[in-house]
């Protein structure tokens, strides 16, 4: 209890303004429950140097309080001339200096042991998209992507009803990451467009996803729970839309889970030789189009007017595949277009058909997953 | 005689001396004198802070509560985009020159600016930048949405309106410089006979080492944005792997430019305290050759503490201790500065005006600003605080309480001296409580919704922020509110009020106070002999 209360008050400075604080509350002005050794630490070094700058608060605000009320000249006070004072002016040198060195040193202890990625257990990719993350289990061979799974009428304020009564508004993915309780997981964290930031509060975790390099981070859970974070780098249009979730479960159920998705990913893995038709390849195209073009597009196809720019009758949608291809591969540099060519030839040939026959698009034209394969470099 | 001289802004004048000036507007595009320009940056600044704040009042109501209900998230991006930008370059930074303007040639008794031509010059760039970067909403696209740190890759994917914001930053850029050699050359060359350095009064002393400080950074951001304008336009790759560049070599330049940048931001802020203090104390400074040396230390440490910007980019454990440590550093001359004034009102005989008020709430709110500076410092815990709302409150407390309310106390000041004319001391009282009142309301919450894990430059945000949210924008809206009665004290002075005697405040020392109120249009013609 005494450090309960002693967390809350070195988290607010103020501990008068909430004499009890429950556990929901709590969640709202200090820290998060920190569930690995490293969030622990900072945690603690947290509380300790709340305390520090409490001490140093009180004591130098109360020589300046002290000042104003006693010292004024409404209170007849009479100004001495002295300047200076060589003790005073060391001793308030090197106290600081002093103080400053017992805060580094556990801070520097925690810092040795938050880059020793050495060891995992397991290896997880993360790599930033806008606007969603995409997840590899290296060893396992398991690979999903994890988006925003709020739905959208909740945050454009149609349904401020069911917003209201969802408790992980903001904070919830298709497909979240899971992990093993106890075993040290190293993320390794890369980027497809821009810079993203992969962070778990209750981890201790915040790392910079960068494109074109390779970053690493690691954590191991204490508790089996569903932790939930967010992208901490401005990455553009939907950068508050990309939250990361993870499930920490029992070594078993860990298993169970790597096994299904391992069905699953041999259940939609498309027979190479399969000839597809273009309307298999348009619904095909339909799904691929809204986890990864809707976002700046749209779902009307008209894009946002200066912005994003319009498929829907768009120069490069109806004249010639080849451009239209390399588009959708490479990306457009300068511009948000990032390249896709990370989805496979039939995701980019179906997401390529899709666009060139809808809205108003009517080209009546396929591209097949072999001529995406002929003009990947 | 001296009333021939007067000097008033609100209506121009046509009295003194050199009667064959232009007047009207001519008279103050075409200016050299360093009070015109002194007064042309001020109300600059003041128009571009009231643009700044229009923006953040704008995101502020879109974060009253969840939901997306004003603005979609791009608009919102550009909004905190331009918020930063202007208020950095547009209102904090050309307060602080329109100070040096007016106030460093009288308080070292020199005529004028060294250059006064360039003078004219640094000042009249400023306003087609502004331009620049304010029309820049207006361009297809929109302004730029990658934040005021325009990290690379993601300015890069911006659209016209970020080459709209690199033009206006080169010119600003320009300006600074410019303006910081005028300052140089006058603090070096200038000074009245007898006034040796270490005599200088504090603020010309924390202007000589900001000027310093612009001179060697601003070519660094100059650098930077031009390879971001190379890498949009003309196919390099400085911040492009595919390319063999580095995306994180943008972050290492621009904080190498940023960090020195909120000292630039924050040195002139300590200077104009340092002077109001002993005033209002009737005592002399306390300790004035170690705050010459502080301020010299924090100019210093200034540079080698940039990557305390990017402790989550993954730099080798040896780069974090490196510096953490010369990161926590710096609260050692900064703690001396602060023990300093309230030695310097320890025993003294203390009156509470407004420019005192000022000078009080920044000392006590700046310093919850450094309290949270030492906290993102330890790099621990800047890994669950770095891009969170916790950053948001620590650089608004210093440069909105810190620079800011320094900037305010300095107007009430001096512009007795400015004007002629006493301001209202009711509204400048008024002014002073609302504006601390509503800024603690607005900004204190974000220490807890950045702890609890909000991340910053969101345009929409989990339930469990809301409550913060809304305190927060209510406190925005009552801070922006309160800096009309700021406006009217300032036009009131202007217009009217008491006659200000020549040596307005009791206990304010410095040459300044030796020249009559309004300062004649020329002053120091004949150099003061400084004992």
């Amino acid at each position: 209890m005494t450090s309960k209360l002693g967390r809350t008050f070195a988290a607010t400075g103020a501990a008068a303004l909430w004499p009890a604080a429950d556990a929901a509350w709590a969640n709202q002005y200090n820290l998060q429950p920190p569930q690995t050794i490293i969030a622990h630490q900072i945690y603690d070094l947290h509380t300790l140097i709340m305390w520090i700058i409490f001490g140093i608060f009180v004591v130098v605000f109360g020589f300046m309080t002290v000042a104003i009320v006693k010292h004024r000249k409404s209170a007849g006070h009479e100004a001495q001339q002295f300047h200076e004072n060589t003790t005073v002016e060391i001793a308030w040198t090197i106290i600081p200096f002093v103080i400053l060195i017992g805060m580094a040193y556990p801070a520097t202890k925690t810092i040795l042991a938050f880059k020793d990625t050495s060891n995992p257990d397991i290896t997880i990719k993360a790599t930033g998209y806008q606007w969603k993350w995409g997840y590899d289990y290296l060893n396992e061979g398991v690979s999903f992507y994890s988006n925003l799974s709020t739905p959208r009428d909740q945050i454009d304020g149609h349904n401020v009803a069911a917003r209201n009564a969802n408790p992980n508004y903001l904070l919830e993915v298709d497909n979240a990451v899971v992990v093993p309780l106890g075993k040290k997981i190293r993320v390794i964290t890369t980027a497809n467009d821009v810079i993203h930031a992969w962070w778990v509060p209750a981890f201790g975790v915040k790392q910079d996803a960068i494109p074109g390099f390779v970053r690493d981070t690691w954590f191991r859970a204490d508790k089996v729970g569903t932790y939930r974070g967010q992208c901490a780098e401005l990455c553009g249009k939907d950068h508050g839309f990309m939250p990361i979730v993870v499930e920490v479960v029992t070594e078993e159920k860990y298993a169970a889970w790597i096994a299904e998705q391992k069905k699953k990913t041999a259940a939609v893995a498309v027979d190479p030789a399969k000839q597809w038709t273009a309307d298999e390849l348009k619904a095909q195209g339909e799904k691929v189009y809204a986890s990864n073009c809707v976002a700046c597009h749209q779902a009307t196809g008209m894009g946002i007017p200066n912005t994003f720019p319009a498929l829907s009758g768009s120069k490069i949608a109806t004249g010639p595949k080849e451009a239209h291809m390399d588009i959708v591969l490479n990306g457009k540099p300068g511009t948000a277009m990032a390249p896709f060519k990370h989805l496979s030839d039939v995701d980019i040939a179906a997401v390529i058909t899709y666009e060139r026959n809808s809205w108003a698009n009517k080209t009546g034209d396929m591209v097949a997953p072999a001529d995406v394969k002929a003009a990947r470099k | 005689m001296e009333a021939a001289h007067a000097h008033d802004q609100g209506h121009g004048h046509g009295d003194h001396d050199h009667a064959h000036h232009p007047t009207g507007l001519m008279r103050w595009v075409t200016t050299t004198n360093h009070k015109d320009i002194g007064t042309l940056y001020l109300w600059f600044s003041f128009t571009m802070f009231i643009v700044g704040g229009i923006l953040a009042l704008m995101l502020r109501a879109e974060l009253f509560q969840p939901g997306l209900q004003l603005w979609e998230p791009h608009f919102f991006n550009q909004l905190t985009t331009m918020h930063g930008l202007i208020m950095v370059f547009g209102a904090i930074m050309p307060a602080f020159v329109g100070f040096a303007n007016w106030q460093i040639p009288l308080m070292i008794g020199a005529p004028d600016m060294a250059f006064a031509r360039m003078n004219n010059w640094s000042f009249w760039l400023l306003p087609p930048a502004a331009t620049l970067l304010v029309t820049s909403f207006f361009v297809p696209g929109g302004a730029t949405a990658a934040g005021w740190t325009i990290y690379a890759p993601l300015s890069i994917q911006m659209g016209p309106g970020m080459d709209l914001a690199i033009f206006a930053l080169h010119i600003m850029g320009a300006s600074s410089i410019m303006g910081s050699i005028n300052i140089v050359t006058t603090i070096l060359n200038m000074r009245a006979p007898g006034m040796t350095l270490m005599k200088m009064p504090l603020f010309v002393w924390t202007w000589l080492i900001t000027a310093y400080l612009l001179i060697a950074v601003m070519p660094v951001l100059a650098g930077a944005i031009t390879m971001v304008l190379t890498d949009r336009h003309f196919g390099t790759s400085f911040f492009n792997a595919a390319g063999g560049g580095d995306p994180v070599m943008f972050q290492h330049i621009f904080w190498f430019f940023g960090h020195p940048e909120v000292y630039i931001m924050i040195l002139p802020a300590f200077g104009i305290v340092s002077q109001i203090v002993p005033a209002f104390a009737r005592k002399p400074l306390f300790g004035y050759s170690s705050m010459v040396y502080a301020v010299s230390s924090i100019a210093i440490l200034s540079f080698i503490v940039w990557a305390h910007h990017m402790f989550t980019v993954g730099m080798g454990a040896s780069s974090l201790l490196f510096f953490m440590y010369a990161t926590m550093l710096i609260a050692v001359p900064t703690g001396v500065k602060v023990f300093n004034w309230i030695a310097t009102m320890w025993k003294g005989s203390m009156t509470f005006e407004t420019p005192m008020l000022f000078a009080l709430g920044f000392i006590f709110v700046f310093s919850m600003g450094g309290f949270t500076g030492l906290v993102l410092a330890v790099m621990p815990i800047d890994i669950q605080l770095q891009d969170t709302y916790y950053v948001v409150a620590h650089f608004h407390y210093v440069l909105v309480a810190g620079s800011l309310f320094a900037i305010f106390g300095g107007v009430y000041y001096w512009i007795p001296k400015w004007t002629g004319h006493m301001y209202n001391e009711t509204l400048g009282q008024w002014h002073f409580w609302l504006s601390m009142i509503f800024f603690n309301v607005a900004f204190f919450p974000m220490h807890f919704s950045g702890l609890a894990g909000m991340p910053r430059r969101i345009p929409d945000y989990a339930l469990q922020f809301t409550d913060f949210n809304m305190i927060s924008t209510v406190g925005a809206f009552g801070f922006g509110l309160s800096q009309l009665v700021f406006l009217t004290c300032v036009i009131k002075c202007i217009r009217g009020g008491a006659k200000a005697p020549a040596h307005t405040w009791e206990g304010a020392e410095g040459l300044e106070w030796t020249v009559p109120s309004p300062a004649p249009y020329h002053t120091f013609e004949t150099p003061p002999l400084v004992k």
